[in-house]
């Protein structure tokens, strides 16, 4: 039973407020009629990420997602339409005529995470009280030495990836 | 906390609002004052602003008093929404930044475990700043600079990373309070009565930390993104009044920031050796409670210093040219503090 007393008010509300401000600019992410600004409203939307996991004490990953996507991928992504394709003000021809086959994807993509979210935690409840951040000592712990293989075969991944986009990108 | 006296939660948000307030502030109007005014001006042998106040020390708020008065133009072409909130994003990121760093043994904002990764990723939201606003001026100029500004900000942001790494490995932490507590209370070779400051450790750390501090805050070796003979001012050159003052005060209060940082990182911080008063290092109780007043005069007189060494070398050398920028970053930083990382990490497990 939930008693008044486990529900943390401040939280909620933060979570609220948060949430909504994420909803909003996703939407904008796809309705703006201009690169740039649905660009920045994408950024929105990951610092929003990075608050949530702060409210669930997860500062590390956090911050993960600050240093990740807004300092490098959102910057990196900025850069590239920058250079190429910025002009200020309306763009009409942002839409292309996928739209019919994404709107599916995206719904059953949904259906999945909700299936999984649901099947994955059912009906526990986090620690109201007396929630401590989860150490980054505790963090590394666990990927240098349970998760180690895991962690290289990302590691493999990535660098396959980085070597291919450099073959990509060089053309002589 | 601080006078020992409980106060409810309000009271110390509103403290915590006002004491970062006078962090980002108070470094920046010392450096102009000190530096932009005077120590460029003995350099270049004149004698720099002299009529405000005596030695013209209230200069600096008539200044303020003249870029708040200005009108606030915005080209007509411009993305206004964009190039208003530009300046705001660049001050936030200061702001951020002031949170971590610890003035004392109590005087802190926040005790961040992960002090020195959040340092890195907060430093890297300015970039954004930048980039919104050299693009929505609607200015050849303002995008150029904006756009080199990023690639330069993007190219130091590594070397910067890779030398901090050093100390976070002989630290075995990455909290700033800790790393602090660590230097005052280690020893060189069982001598205890300097603690163990790691820029005698991490010499090579530091030196490139600082070189990639001067780039990050885009001073003058590094400043090909508002070069004044090439791009007028860069991204900075559509804004006038406050929101220009707001730029100005973001640089300034960055490279306070960023020196408070650095000694936190590589010169003790706050603190003085614990062996002089015999302070123990698990017990961060046992120190005495005057080190909340002198802690934060410790860590401005190291500020100064480090500001000083940023602002000479302002001062003394012409600007790189674009493709040395790189190739110096890439070429020569990076692979210096990855060695410097694997030696580091050696000598860690050897000793």
């Amino acid at each position: 039973m939930v008693l008044a007393s486990d529900i943390q008010v401040a939280q909620n509300v933060g979570f609220g407020i948060i949430a909504l401000m994420m909803v909003l600019a996703g939407v904008g992410v796809i309705a703006s009629r201009n690169v740039v600004h649905a660009a920045l409203s994408l950024v929105i939307v990951m610092a929003g990420a990075a608050a949530q996991y702060v409210l669930l004490a997860a500062e590390f990953v956090a911050v993960t997602q600050v240093l990740v996507y807004i300092g490098a991928v959102m910057v990196l992504f900025l850069f590239g339409v920058m250079l190429t394709r910025a002009k200020i003000g309306k763009d009409a021809d942002l839409n292309n005529g996928n739209a019919a086959v994404a709107a599916p994807v995206a719904l059953l993509l949904f259906g999945v995470m909700v299936y999984v979210l649901g099947k994955g935690f059912t009906d526990q409840e986090l620690p109201t009280s007396d929630v401590r951040p989860q150490y980054t000592a505790t963090i590394s712990d666990l990927i240098f030495k349970p998760y180690l293989l895991p962690f290289w075969a990302l590691s493999f991944v990535l660098l396959a990836a980085v070597i291919g986009a450099i073959v990509l990108a060089r053309k002589d | 906390m601080i006078l020992a006296v409980d106060l409810p939660y309000w009271a110390q948000s509103l403290l915590r609002v006002l004491g970062g307030t006078v962090a980002v502030l108070l470094p920046a109007g010392t450096i102009v004052y000190l530096f932009l005014f005077k120590m460029m001006s003995f350099m270049q042998s004149r004698l720099g602003p002299m009529e405000a106040g005596p030695y013209g020390s209230l200069q600096l708020f008539a200044e303020v008093g003249k870029w708040l008065q200005k009108e606030d133009i915005s080209p007509e072409h411009a993305d206004k929404r964009i190039f208003r909130a530009a300046p705001l994003v660049v001050l936030v990121s200061t702001f951020l930044l002031v949170a971590v760093v610890p003035f004392g043994p109590d005087a802190y904002f926040t005790d961040f475990d992960a002090g020195v990764f959040y340092m890195l990723a907060v430093s890297s939201i300015s970039t954004l700043g930048i980039l919104m606003a050299g693009w929505s001026s609607a200015n050849k100029y303002s995008l150029l600079g904006g756009l080199r500004a990023a690639g330069q900000l993007i190219a130091y942001e590594l070397p910067m990373v890779l030398a901090v790494l050093g100390v976070v490995i002989q630290a075995g932490t990455m909290n700033l309070q800790t790393i602090v507590v660590k230097q005052n209370s280690d020893a060189i070779f069982g001598f205890d009565g300097l603690g163990n400051p790691y820029i005698l450790t991490q010499f090579v750390g530091f030196m490139i930390f600082m070189i990639a501090v001067q780039a990050e805050l885009t001073q003058t070796p590094f400043d090909m993104p508002i070069a004044e003979s090439e791009l007028v001012s860069g991204y900075m050159t559509e804004y006038s009044g406050f929101r220009f003052l707001i730029f100005f005060i973001a640089e300034f209060a960055t490279a306070g920031v960023f020196a408070l940082i650095a000694s936190v990182l590589f010169l003790g911080g706050w603190g003085v050796p614990f062996s002089w008063f015999g302070w123990d290092a698990a017990d961060t109780g046992s120190i005495d409670n005057w080190m909340n007043i002198v802690g934060p005069l410790i860590m401005i007189t190291k500020m100064v210093v480090l500001a000083g060494i940023i602002m000479w070398v302002r001062f003394s050398y012409p600007r790189f040219r674009e493709d040395q920028l790189q190739r110096f970053a890439w070429k020569v930083l990076i692979p210096v503090s990855l060695v410097n990382i694997m030696l580091t990490a050696i000598l860690k497990v050897a000793f």
